[in-house]
């Protein structure tokens, strides 16, 4: 099930490429809005920073999401660390489609002068649960929307967001 | 020089020899040796102190680089090589290298040795994919894997004599820690509080690689070897499930309290020394109760693993203060009476003295001013909360609850100290201890627990202590009254393990790279070398052929490569000076590299 959501977002990104955004997905501008999720053009789920700085749901609760499960490796807000790459630079060229694909499956970059090797988690529900957080929080990262900073005001939580987290996480 | 030394090494070796003839007393003799360097502690009271005074406080500024070695490895690089005689052998992290060197010969490679290991194993460790060290009994060279095996070299030429399987690395058990030798066993610790493993301390026999013991930290009292009558707290017996009545349902079984760590070993009283780490997970919601026994200091007898007494530093933990660093054993006077001490700097920011043989808590003290979480340790022997650190509410990730970010907590998950040993020496009778000098913000909130995931639960952020400049410190400490003597400050966490000399000389390595000497009475920096890469080893010192050498593994990383590399938060978030939040990646880069020193030919 999770698998065949992967597959159709990354057919939908096919469209997206070489627009002149540092943005993996292109035009991260958000077109419409779904529960408190904001989508692109091309519907890739995407950040919504209103001018006194209150962030969307989603880009909030991938903060939290990510300095959680991925900043012991990745380091503090997405910079990297000596050992795993800068995601808020990974993203400005990586695709949503591929950032799907490679947080569910893991990867392997080993060769003789680095052991890098991400484990997949797909399985995990931390993590599985809230990959379209942990993306658009990132996403903003490497728009540069967002600085190294805790999102200070942020958009309430809704009602169907609650519903499919209790969903997915079993609790 | 040298026979004389040997001569009360035997007659002190004969004094516990008589409790049993064991394999490694060859070992013993080896480590009253200060020309060699026989277990990665330095000696069994874990002092880190070496008698050979040919470096002074007056001739270290004239010290120069021997001779350098690249592992080939990348990564964080901790603990420090072994010297066996005129061999020096040198461990790397993943993919956990061995490589014996001729010091003899031009530091020539003797062997070295490779294992084959599943790099899946890389991602379940957590921070880094470190090694801190290897042991030596009985012509064989101990290494305890990543994939958490515990593997026996033949010391002359590498082949390997055993295999023993200690964990599942596919259950988030890895193995970062290095082995010690007691007796007829070598003893092991375990890895993975971040992935909700039940961990444990077991005993392998050297001669062949069977399991002797095993000692969880926690669970039933047949699992974690305590008696209910005879292991005593603070004191009193533990009484019946000491363990299991501190947590909810079987939460144990996912209950963490890892062991990886430093061990310590009293021969004289026969009992094993070394702490346990976090109860799993880190949002403390969700796994109500003291959960015993994590956090704690075990003193363990190493013929049969049962426990003398415990002692639990951070009842329910709330901020990540593993209990892991070193327990440093040394015989002092406090009120004029002699007692056989332990001390140990905690990741909570206390500095604990207590009596070794009994488990008496006599000090416990702050050893950076900057501490906020605890008011102090209940000291008063007659209170209900005796031996317990007072909790301030607002610093409380519990109370505070869930989905609460709670701010400025100091020390940060990383502690006032990791598990960069402090040496200890009996000429000043103080310790020198590296310290991290940085706050966190910490929300804790619900998580599952899948096997082998991270099982974390909580979002943390670090920053130094606001207004201040500067995330180290290396400090000079009084562990018979709990004050700080000296204290140097660090632009980066001190996560490099320490040595102090008879020649009055303390060393350790800093994160942009240096190794320093300071002066060990006043702490005036007396010399500096800029190695390849940053400092996350330990130093070690060793003679040969007449001539006294420093040497320490260069190699950034480790859980201070994660957050230091990119620097802590934004410079220009103006919530203190830039200099304080500076990125480590402006001053060093990765690599593996022994660099050794010594003063120039006469």
């Amino acid at each position: 099930m999770r698998i065949i959501c992967l597959v159709a977002a990354a057919t939908i990104l096919v469209a997206a490429g070489g627009i002149a955004f540092a943005d993996g997905s292109g035009d991260p501008a958000a077109v419409k809005s779904e529960d408190g999720k904001y989508l692109d053009k091309e519907g890739n789920p995407t950040y919504k920073i209103q001018a006194d700085g209150t962030v969307d749901w989603y880009t909030y609760s991938g903060y939290r999401r990510y300095h959680s499960e991925c900043h012991v490796c990745h380091g503090p807000d997405g910079m990297g660390s000596s050992y795993a790459p800068a995601l808020k630079d990974s993203l400005k060229t990586m695709s949503y489609g591929d950032f799907l694909a490679v947080v569910a499956s893991g990867r392997k970059n080993v060769t003789t002068s680095q052991e890098n090797v991400m484990p997949a988690f797909g399985d995990n529900p931390n993590v599985a649960c809230y990959l379209d957080d942990i993306y658009v929080y990132l996403r903003a990262r490497a728009d540069d929307a967002l600085g190294r900073v805790r999102p200070a005001k942020h958009d309430e939580k809704s009602k169907a967001y609650t519903d499919a987290e209790k969903s997915c996480m079993g609790h | 020089m040298r026979k004389v030394l040997l001569a009360t090494g035997m007659s002190a070796m004969a004094v516990f020899a008589a409790g049993s003839a064991t394999a490694n007393d060859e070992l013993n003799k080896m480590s009253q040796n200060p020309a060699e360097w026989v277990m990665p502690t330095g000696d069994y009271a874990n002092t880190r102190y070496s008698k050979l005074k040919q470096i002074t406080a007056a001739n270290v500024g004239k010290l120069q680089v021997a001779w350098t070695f690249s592992t080939g490895v990348l990564r964080g690089h901790e603990g420090g090589p072994l010297i066996i005689g005129n061999t020096m052998y040198v461990h790397t992290p993943f993919p956990n290298k061995v490589y014996a060197l001729d010091l003899s010969n031009e530091s020539k490679i003797i062997w070295s040795y490779e294992p084959k290991q599943d790099p899946n194993v890389i991602p379940v460790m957590c921070c880094d994919t470190v090694n801190r060290g290897l042991a030596y009994a009985d012509g064989k060279i101990f290494l305890h894997q990543a994939d958490d095996k515990l593997v026996a070299l033949n010391a002359k030429d590498g082949k390997v004599e055993w295999t023993a399987v200690n964990g599942d690395p596919s259950k988030g058990q890895t193995g970062t820690s290095a082995p010690m030798v007691v007796k007829d066993k070598v003893l092991v610790g375990t890895s993975g509080g971040e992935f909700g493993v039940q961990c444990s301390m077991t005993a392998y026999n050297i001669k062949d690689g069977k399991q002797a013991w095993k000692a969880y930290s926690e669970g039933p009292d047949d699992q974690i070897l305590v008696d209910p009558e005879k292991t005593t707290a603070l004191g009193k017996p533990v009484g019946k499930d000491s363990s299991l009545k501190t947590w909810e349902g079987d939460q144990w079984k996912i209950g963490g309290g890892c062991t990886w760590g430093w061990l310590a070993y009293d021969p004289s009283l026969n009992l094993v020394y070394y702490g346990s780490g976090n109860p799993s997970t880190w949002n403390p919601k969700q796994r109500p109760g003291d959960n015993k026994w994590s956090m704690t200091i075990f003193a363990r007898n190493p013929d049969n693993g049962m426990a003398k007494w415990v002692y639990q530093m951070t009842p329910h933990d709330e901020w990540d203060y593993d209990g892991v660093n070193e327990m440093i054993l040394t015989d002092q006077s406090i009120d004029g009476k002699p007692r056989k001490l332990l001390t140990h700097f905690d990741r909570n920011g206390l500095g604990y003295t207590l009596d070794r043989a009994d488990g008496e808590l006599l000090v416990a003290q702050k050893y950076d001013p900057k501490v906020n979480w605890t008011s102090g340790v209940d000291m008063n022997k007659n209170s209900p909360t005796y031996g317990r650190p007072k909790v301030l509410d607002e610093y409380s990730t519990d109370k505070q609850g869930e989905d609460h970010n709670n701010k400025g907590i100091c020390p940060a998950a990383l502690g006032s100290k990791d598990e960069q040993p402090a040496a200890y020496s009996p000429d000043t009778q103080l310790f020198y201890v590296p310290t991290n000098h940085v706050c966190m913000d910490y929300e804790p909130f619900k998580v599952s627990y899948t096997a082998g995931q991270p099982y974390v639960g909580a979002t943390l952020s670090m920053y130094p202590p606001p207004g201040e400049t500067h995330m180290g410190n290396f400090i000079a400490w009084d562990g018979k009254t709990g004050k700080i003597v000296w204290s140097n400050k660090e632009q980066f966490s001190v996560w490099s393990g320490a040595l102090a000399t008879a020649g009055g000389v303390v060393f350790y390595g800093t994160l942009e790279g240096y190794l320093k000497a300071v002066d060990a009475k006043t702490g005036k920096e007396l010399y500096k070398f800029k190695t390849p890469s940053g400092i996350i080893g330990n130093v070690t010192t060793y003679e040969h052929a007449g001539k006294q050498y420093i040497a320490v593994l260069s190699g950034v990383g480790g859980w201070a490569g994660i957050g230091l590399a990119a620097g802590l938060t934004d410079p220009t978030a103006g919530l203190g000076a830039v200099g304080g939040y500076a990125a480590l990646t402006n001053y060093t880069a990765l690599g593996g590299a022994l660099t050794v020193f010594a003063l120039p030919q006469q």
